[in-house]
């Protein structure tokens, strides 16, 4: 017993810094494998705050800029507004909305990690759960993975834990979008076939077997393909219609019938099994 | 004189962390270089003071800007890691002369100095990307994440230690 009790002391340095140096560890390695680390993230209240802070601050230096990319947004959107064939009231009818969208503002941005996080200034308290798809004016930009009361992290695409589901525009050949961390601004669409008809400068935005984003949201371009070791599906690099660097202004997009989905996924597994 | 001691590193704690999230979490310089500036933390941190004390606070403060910058716990891995080798290293760097009573780290060389402080960086940015990227198929990206981070980290945490060298007599 003296002898434990000798070695405890004489060693207690040693095992402080086992105790620390394992509970980083699991804490690190338990966040690779499950999908969220539900309490250490910068959506809590001290650093929800900081950044806040700091970032009304800062975007005032870059409120000209914002303004225009809103401007030429609002344009878009005008544009298709008035072109529209019929103006029916039916389609305002709230029985036949899906989705639902709600605005927020980047209050902390990083893309130089292999998994990358952004934090919002809204939270549970504006209707923000988990799982809602986040985009901008331009294109997609990731998943909610944690909110608290009034900030949220979001799960960036340039993350290595994302899989979202994408497609080559008009056609339906379905891939999952990757990152392989080497460049911000590019992304990779793993799974699409050898025998898919492929260009130079296709578009590809988000397909429809998720219940996530909206079908037809803008991804990127393809920038350039090859096909890979096994030969029977491309790589393929895609150009960002995003910069990553600079994203200010976003949407979260709320699937109303997304419970309804999973609630049926779930039943009609359990019912095969 | 102890209680001023407490005092600057309590404002040096906090002031590293928002200086590394605030600042330098945002560099981005090439796409992926944000220098590790808290390190200096544990430069400058006293010789002199219990090592548990020593070696919880540099787990707080890995994990605060691991917080910020949500990566969970791996600054916490690597700067708790450092805090255990220092005396190791500092024994490597200044010989035995650093046992003594009356030793301060500005009576030392500029190249022992330097020497430390590499050392520091180069055993901190080695634990990070390893746990950060998280496979051995990897290594050559780790390897050179390592080299350049450490150029960049040592090269601002040598112009902030002499900003503010602490004794200027």
């Amino acid at each position: 017993m003296r002898q434990i009790i000798d070695f405890i002391l004489r060693y207690k340095n040693f095992l402080l810094y086992l105790f620390l140096l394992i509970i980083s560890l699991a804490l690190t390695i338990q966040s690779h494998s499950y999908h969220r680390s539900k309490y250490f993230n910068s959506s809590n209240w001290l650093t929800g705050n900081i950044y806040e802070t700091t970032s009304n601050i800062t975007t005032y230096f870059g409120l000209g800029e914002e303004n225009k990319k809103l401007v030429e947004e609002n344009k878009r959107l005008r544009n298709l507004l008035f072109n529209q064939k019929k103006q029916d009231s039916m389609q305002l009818d709230t029985a036949n909305i899906t989705y639902k969208v709600i605005a927020s503002q980047v209050i902390k941005n990083s893309y130089s990690l292999p998994r990358n996080y952004i934090t919002i200034n809204k939270g549970s308290a504006h209707g923000i759960k988990p799982d809602m798809g986040v985009i901008t004016a331009n294109g997609i930009l990731g998943i909610v993975e944690n909110t608290s009361k009034n900030f949220a992290t979001v799960q960036s695409i340039l993350n290595t834990k994302s899989r979202i589901n994408a497609k080559i525009k008009n056609t339906n050949h379905y891939g999952s979008l990757v990152w392989n961390t080497k460049d911000y601004n590019t992304v990779q669409l793993a799974d699409i076939e050898r025998l898919v008809p492929l260009k130079l400068g296709d578009t590809i935005v988000t397909g429809a077997s998720s219940s996530i984003f909206p079908e037809n949201i803008p991804i990127g371009i393809v920038k350039n393909f090859d096909l890979n070791n096994s030969q029977n599906s491309y790589n393929i690099d895609i150009k960002l219609f995003n910069n990553m660097a600079t994203v200010k202004s976003i949407y979260l997009v709320n699937n109303i019938q997304r419970e309804e989905i999973i609630e049926l996924e779930a039943k009609t597994n359990n019912d095969s099994q | 004189m102890i209680r001023n001691s407490y005092f600057i590193n309590i404002i040096r704690f906090v002031l590293l962390i928002l200086v590394q999230v605030l600042i330098f979490n945002k560099l981005n310089f090439f796409g992926y270089i944000n220098p590790m500036v808290y390190i200096l933390f544990l430069y400058w941190y006293p010789i002199k003071q219990k090592r548990q004390l020593f070696l919880l606070l540099s787990f707080l403060l890995g994990f605060l800007v691991d917080l910020f910058s949500d990566t969970v716990a791996i600054h916490a891995a690597a700067t708790v890691t450092i805090a255990y080798l220092r005396p190791t290293i500092m024994r490597f760097c200044f010989g035995v002369n650093y046992e003594f009573q009356n030793f301060k780290l500005t009576n030392t060389t500029r190249a022992q100095q330097i020497t430390f402080l590499t050392l520091l960086i180069i055993i901190h940015h080695l634990v990070f990307f390893t746990l950060e990227i998280f496979s051995f198929e990897n290594t050559l990206l780790i390897l050179r994440k390592v080299l350049t981070m450490s150029i960049a980290t040592l090269v601002l945490c040598l112009l902030l230690s002499s900003l503010f060298s602490v004794n200027k007599e």
